[in-house]
């Protein structure tokens, strides 16, 4: 089914479908993953794919976008991953997104954005007003891309220590 | 956090050049909207001219253009044009360094790190939409709007 089947066919060479993954999407994930962070974690992936692609899904997003080249062949161009939380912190609930990816030869055009827009989308219809993330200081793409989306920090401050 | 007037002036300029594509604006232009003398904004446009982020354009209807992307420029690479923001290290291996000197010291690099971190994820492009949305949400009328410009809350 698809999210947000706004295509920027206009504006970019390839139309843009965000839909939720499937099983098969899977392999594609890990790789551009793999290609993005230089770690292969497939393990990791699978697992994910378990607890956000099958289980609670009305508060759990996995969201790939698709690039539909030809009219038959498609590939994953990205995903975006979020969910749900209440209470954390004592927070209200809100939407948490803690995994976005584009395939790097396809950035700049508006893939980011349409998951973006397509998982806001989702927490919005799951009753949810606010959304958050939470980027590397020196992530500078990821962090340049949430900033321009409208993202400003929020009121709390991550705190971290070194367990000797 | 505070930023000199020049900083202010730059990013304030630099939100003027990106109001419309090509747009070019004298410092006369630039400088009556914020009420501020052309000889200091003058001073501000060269440094900046230096650094790439704005171009001259001479001869009739002449002034500065924005040279730079404004969707890769950023606060910082504007403020550090007028301003110390590297994390200063305040003598921290100084040998007569006290643990309460380490430990301020500390706590003023994180705070450099948080103020460098979020003046270096905000573009110009970015400050755009920001100015746009306050100018809806207010109704006002940004500094920077074009002529004929219309802020969308008031159509």
């Amino acid at each position: 089914m698809a999210i947000a089947a706004k295509a920027h066919a206009a504006t970019t060479a390839t139309a843009v479908r965000v839909r939720r993954v499937r099983a098969a999407d899977i392999p594609q994930v890990i790789g551009l993953d793999t290609r993005v962070t230089k770690l292969a974690k497939a393990e990791y992936w699978n697992d994910v794919f378990r607890r956000y692609g099958k289980q609670r899904l009305r508060e759990r997003f996995f969201l790939v976008a698709e690039g539909c080249t030809d009219g038959a062949n498609s590939h994953v161009l990205g995903f975006i991953i979020g969910e749900v939380r209440a209470w954390e912190f004592g927070s209200t609930p809100c939407g948490w997104v803690f995994a976005l990816s584009v395939e790097p030869e396809m950035r700049l055009q508006s893939v980011a954005t349409e998951l973006f827009e397509a998982i806001s989308n989702e927490f919005k219809k799951a009753g949810v007003g606010k959304m958050r993330t939470m980027v590397a200081r020196d992530a500078h793409l990821p962090m340049l891309f949430f900033r321009s989306e409208g993202m400003m920090a929020g009121p709390y401050i991550q705190l971290e220590k070194d367990l000797d | 956090m505070r930023l000199q007037i020049s900083t202010r002036l730059a990013i304030f300029a630099a939100l003027e050049l990106t109001a419309s594509e090509g747009r070019q604006l004298s410092v006369a232009d630039i400088g009556e909207k914020y009420g501020v003398s052309s000889h200091h904004l003058a001073k501000v446009m060269h440094v900046m001219g230096r650094a790439g982020l704005v171009r001259s354009v001479r001869g009739a209807g002449g002034g500065y253009q924005f040279a730079g992307n404004p969707r890769r420029t950023t606060l910082l690479d504007v403020a550090q044009l007028f301003e110390e923001l590297s994390s200063v290290e305040h003598d921290s291996g100084a040998a007569d360094a006290t643990p309460e000197d380490l430990a301020l010291r500390e706590v003023l690099n994180e705070i450099d790190d948080i103020a460098r971190a979020t003046l270096g994820s905000i573009t110009i492009a970015t400050m755009r939409k920001l100015v746009d949305r306050r100018g809806s949400s207010s109704g006002l009328r940004s500094k920077t709007d074009p002529p004929g410009r219309r802020v969308q809350s008031r159509l």
